[in-house]
């Protein structure tokens, strides 16, 4: 399962970049099945580590999506309105979802290896 | 079997049972019946009846005395399609997804709309559902209802409303609709029905524009054969179309079982209430169809589902589309236009003898509403000792409409009973 | 090949259905509506012969399969033998042509069917009263949770929690939450059942209710089901009863004597009525006496000699749908009822339940079976050791369609991994189960020899598995002649 080392993970899946980009991780990717609707915040909502900002659905499961950071959003993925898929094809690539300017980082962010050992114990 | 499982009596199957719960007698019901009995038995409570095959109907309010040609029972009564379940697999299923597939486009056609979904109760379950889907997309709790609209689709709409602590308040006109758009709480959805109780269909492009300027929903309740005719709801604008499917050949049945259709336009496919079919592929390229956008409900969103119902009323969603096939643009418009010149018959019939419309100056299609000098209730039970079921008492619904005779005059009806009517109405009038 | 649909054989002018020359004078539509409010735009129906009707959905029909065409052990769904006599006694004129609004007098003998009807109910599921309203099961858990809320309202509670266990059906959060409730889940214990100390630790000033499926999901009955009722009560909560599964009780225990309050029956399980492909269902609901003014209106009672119905209830919760509920399925639910009698229908339990537990027999040493205890009228499979060797249960429930079965209910209930849930029902014979049973052993076997075959079923149906996905991320919900999924493929 591919874990790249320059992001930060959450329990819930999600990952996070330097430059406050958001998505959901290879391991969440593969266990949602084929992404067929992706439901976008509005640029500008503030967001608080742990808030649900969206919602991932697939053929037959739904998810909701927690913000990893505190932070305001400033940008929304649009290429996933027409094409979700995305989010399976290039998880932590064309697939983000979120842009978030942030303004904290809650301790409780996991590393590459933390997240690895995560997924490994699932 | 019992020996398979090493068990000597079949109460062993049920010693999990609590004993202190347990029915230690035999239930208290009517001895079984054989078949020869059960239909003899079943013929007369049938007999305690007297329907359209008797009497000569002039009842409408949502539900009309309508000619069902034979093939809707004849194909839709098939063992294949009545015995089946929900679609869950639809390789096993593709004749009720098709046909599905099919009423769904029927009715975004009819009601001018993006699309529709597979079905609903009926129409006030469908009015009630159009107001919920109101209230979670604008986050808003007020609903405004026309009373004009039908009573059921009202108290319904109250119901369901009122459970998710939401508000249905009555506005009696165009000018009400306006100051209650302005004044007080913002308003998730009006609700409008087009033709409405009275008849009336002019009115309904204005309230869509009212509901839009105050960033409302316009929901639309219609008879669907009315729309052979009219100006399509959805080309007006309106976001919701739904109604009560019973005059696209489904029997009378007291009441049900019929359906309710719901529609929308597009930016509301995503919340619309129950099963969806869409049409896909399968490895081979060829074209199948699914249930679709299931994330929207109960089995996979549970307490977040966009509402609770599950089996809805697919039998007969597929006799409105076999109904609807066999017709064709043309015999709808037929159905709707036949009735149309009855109804203006009759009416002109009444008019001759001093029964005036209690709305003057409105046209009208196949229903309309006169006044009654005296009770109407005393009218209908002299109207039945000759055959005759009459219109329904509008007072009975409003004390507004207190003597207001609403008469619905399908394509079944003839010269000859519009004729008769008109002589009793005026025996009556005499006495 | 394409599966047809009927606008594709739509020739312009082409009609099926003629209606007769109008006897009066026919008026000018434009003459009588103002130009603005006429339609402009086509109806879009298709334009064929009725013959071409005829052709049409008889080759529909034979793409379906229904339980008229075999074995449908959907599990949780009650998919029995539905009775031809049903039909033809639903279908009496008498029966069919009379209109919701019309003069009681003229309605008494479909009102004398319902109120029996209704009394049957009543003693059957040991409750007070019983409406026949609702439209569906889900339509009844609306109803009755409606009820409990409001009889709560009327003592001056405001309780705000209903409690379902994990293994419940959707629509029970579904229906707790459209009637302006929170949901908290109760979790189930090792055996299957709900885990008594976790809902004593849940309980509390806060809970409306409890819903509960007895036997539950799993197809176990809740032994402790007393004590549970205790529980709630003693919290101050109801108990509800969700009747997907009666059909492994009927005449043996009766929810009403189990402490449940209110509770709904699905007659289009228990009761045969055919499930149409999608509904109409019927979902009556019964309470004991404390909840009777809150029932929905109207109520039929008798009254100066005749059968009426009556609004006049202050307290009740309104109306749940128009008129009197889905009267053509319950006509055919009386039948049912009437052929049968007390000891037909403890027949059809007991039946019903010895042929589930046959079968599971048959069945426990190549599937997993997640409890070892006896099972009610239906029971779940757990296809781990399958997946284990690269096969899932959607794979098994598709290749059951090749060996001419319809597949059990799969990934459900959502407690069990890989879940297939059978419930055979009583109507089937020993044969049949056998053939059933050979069936998943044959497909076990597969599973090792030729799982490709299992990877690509079904093989023999119109069309085969389909792409979910595409239909969910290009929404196509109507025909459209020129884009989209049209008859050769794709035009696109």
């Amino acid at each position: 399962m591919n874990v790249p080392e320059n992001l930060k993970y959450t329990k819930d899946h999600e990952w996070v970049a330097s430059d406050g980009k958001v998505g959901i991780t290879d391991y969440a990717q593969e266990a949602l099945g084929d992404v067929v609707f992706v439901e976008l915040p509005e640029v500008g909502s503030a967001l608080n580590p742990g808030d649900a900002f969206g919602v991932l659905e697939s053929v037959k499961s739904v998810s909701d999506l927690y913000s990893p950071v505190a932070g305001k959003v400033v940008a929304v993925n649009q290429e996933l309105t027409t094409r979700p898929e995305l989010v399976n094809e290039d998880p932590y690539g064309n697939g983000w979802i979120i842009q978030v300017e942030v303004s904290a980082e809650p301790a409780e962010l996991l590393s590459p290896r933390a997240y690895q050992s995560e997924i490994e114990g699932a | 079997m019992l020996r398979s499982l090493d068990l000597h009596s079949i109460d062993q199957l049920f010693e999990d049972i609590p004993s202190a719960a347990r029915l230690n007698r035999p239930l208290n019901l009517e001895p079984a019946l054989s078949e020869l009995e059960l239909r003899q038995h079943m013929a007369q409570l049938a007999h305690k009846n007297r329907g359209s095959d008797d009497l000569v109907m002039f009842l409408g309010a949502g539900f009309y005395d309508r000619f069902i040609p034979s093939t809707v029972g004849a194909l839709a009564s098939r063992g294949e399609f009545m015995t089946a379940y929900t679609p869950y697999q639809p390789e096993l299923s593709q004749g009720t997804l098709a046909a599905i597939y099919e009423f769904q486009t029927m009715i975004a056609g009819l009601t001018g709309t993006h699309a529709a979904q597979a079905s609903m109760y009926d129409g006030a379950s469908a009015v009630g559902e159009a107001a919920l889907l109101a209230l979670a997309h604008t986050r808003r709790g007020r609903i405004l209802v026309h009373e004009a609209v039908h009573p059921d689709s009202v108290a319904v709409t109250k119901t369901y409303v009122a459970a998710r602590r939401g508000d249905v308040h009555t506005v009696h006109d165009l000018d009400d609709l306006e100051q209650s758009l302005k004044t007080g709480e913002p308003v998730a959805a009006v609700i409008w029905q087009y033709p409405d109780m009275l008849g009336r269909v002019i009115g309904l492009s204005r309230m869509i524009d009212l509901a839009h300027q105050h960033q409302a929903l316009a929901i639309v309740s219609s008879d669907p054969v009315a729309l052979a005719l009219l100006k399509p709801p959805g080309a007006m604008g309106a976001d919701i179309v739904v109604g009560e499917g019973q005059p696209l050949g489904q029997a009378l049945n007291f009441g049900g079982p019929t359906f309710g259709y719901f529609a929308v336009q597009a930016p509301l496919v995503r919340k619309l209430p129950g099963r969806l079919v869409g049409a896909t592929e399968d490895h081979s390229g060829s074209r199948g169809f699914v249930l679709t956008l299931q994330a929207r409900e109960q089995h996979i969103r549970r307490e977040k589902a966009t509402s609770n119902i599950c089996s809805n009323h697919s039998l007969n969603a597929l006799m409105a589309t076999i109904y609807m096939a066999s017709l064709g643009p043309d015999g709808l418009k037929d159905v709707a236009l036949l009735s149309m010149a009855k109804a203006h018959y009759l009416q002109t019939a009444l008019q001759a003898h001093g029964i005036d419309l209690a709305i003057t100056d409105e046209p009208f299609l196949y229903e309309f509403v006169v006044k009654i000098p005296g009770s109407v209730a005393d009218l209908n039970a002299y109207l039945l000792s000759k055959g005759y079921l009459g219109g329904f008492d509008l007072g009975r619904w409003n004390p507004k409409w207190e003597g207001y005779w609403q008469l619905a005059v399908t394509e079944k009806r003839t010269k000859a009973e519009c004729d008769g009517l008109t002589k009793e109405v005026v025996r009556w009038m005499s006495r | 090949m394409d599966v047809p649909i009927i606008f594709e054989k739509s020739v312009p002018g082409r009609r099926g259905i003629q209606l007769p020359e109008s006897d009066v004078p026919m008026p000018d539509l434009h003459a009588v509506l103002p130009e603005d409010y006429i339609r402009t735009t086509p109806t879009r129906l298709p334009q064929v012969s009725e013959f071409d009707v005829v052709r049409h959905y008889t080759f529909l029909s034979t793409l379906n399969y229904g339980l008229d065409t075999g074995f449908y052990p959907l599990g949780s769904c009650s998919m029995k033998y539905n009775p031809k006599v049903n039909e033809s006694v639903a279908n009496l004129p008498g029966f069919q042509t009379v209109h919701p609004l019309q003069p009681v007098a003229t309605v008494q003998g479909t009102l004398e069917l319902l109120h029996r009807l209704e009394e049957g109910l009543a003693e059957i599921s040991g409750m007070d009263r019983v409406t026949l309203q609702p439209a569906a099961g889900a339509h009844g858990e609306l109803t009755g949770i409606l009820m409990i809320k409001r009889y709560l309202e009327a003592r001056g509670e405001t309780r705000t929690t209903i409690l379902v266990p994990d293994s419940a059906h959707g629509t029970n959060p579904a229906t707790a939450a459209m009637a302006g409730f929170e949901v908290r889940e109760v979790p189930s214990n090792a055996r299957g059942g709900v885990d008594v100390d976790a809902l004593r630790g849940l309980v509390g000033s806060s809970t409306a209710g409890l819903m509960l499926t007895n036997p539950n999901t799993l197809g176990l009955f809740e032994e402790d089901i007393l004590e549970i009722a205790d529980i709630v009560h003693a919290a101050g909560g109801l108990l509800y009863y969700d009747g997907a599964n009666a059909n492994a009780i009927l005449g043996r225990v009766r929810p009403g004597d189990m402490g449940f309050d209110v509770v709904h029956l699905n007659l289009h399980k228990t009761f045969s009525t055919p499930h149409g492909g999608g509904g109409p269902g019927s979902g009556p609901v019964g309470v004991k006496k404390a909840l009777i003014p809150y029932l929905p209106e109207p109520s039929i009672v008798w009254r100066n000699n005749e059968w009426q119905l009556s609004d006049e209830s202050p307290d009740t919760i309104g109306k749940v749908r128009s008129y009197y509920g889905n009267v053509g399925i319950l006509v055919r639910a009386y039948a049912y009822l009437r052929s049968h009698g007390a000891e037909g229908l403890l027949a059809v339990s007991d039946t019903a339940v010895l042929n589930a537990n046959y079968l599971l027999q048959q069945l426990r040493d190549r599937y997993e079976t997640p409890f070892k205890r006896r099972v009610k009228h239906e029971f779940v499979l757990s296809a781990t050791r399958q997946k284990h060797r690269g096969v899932r249960a959607l794979d098994i429930a598709k290749r059951l369609i090749d060996y001419g079965f319809y597949p059990p209910t799969v990934y459900f209930p959502l407690v069990i991994e890989e879940a297939l849930m059978v419930e055979p029902t009583e109507t089937e014979s020993k044969e049949t189960l056998d053939r059933f049973a050979d069936a998943m052993r044959r497909i076990d076997q597969e599973v090792d020899e030729t799982p490709d075959v299992l990877h690509t079923a079904p093989h023999e149906t119109v069309v085969g598995r389909l792409d979910e996905a595409m239909a969910a991320r290009k929404p196509n919900l109507t025909y459209q002649p020129d884009a989209g999924i049209t008859q050769g493929g794709r035009s696109s």
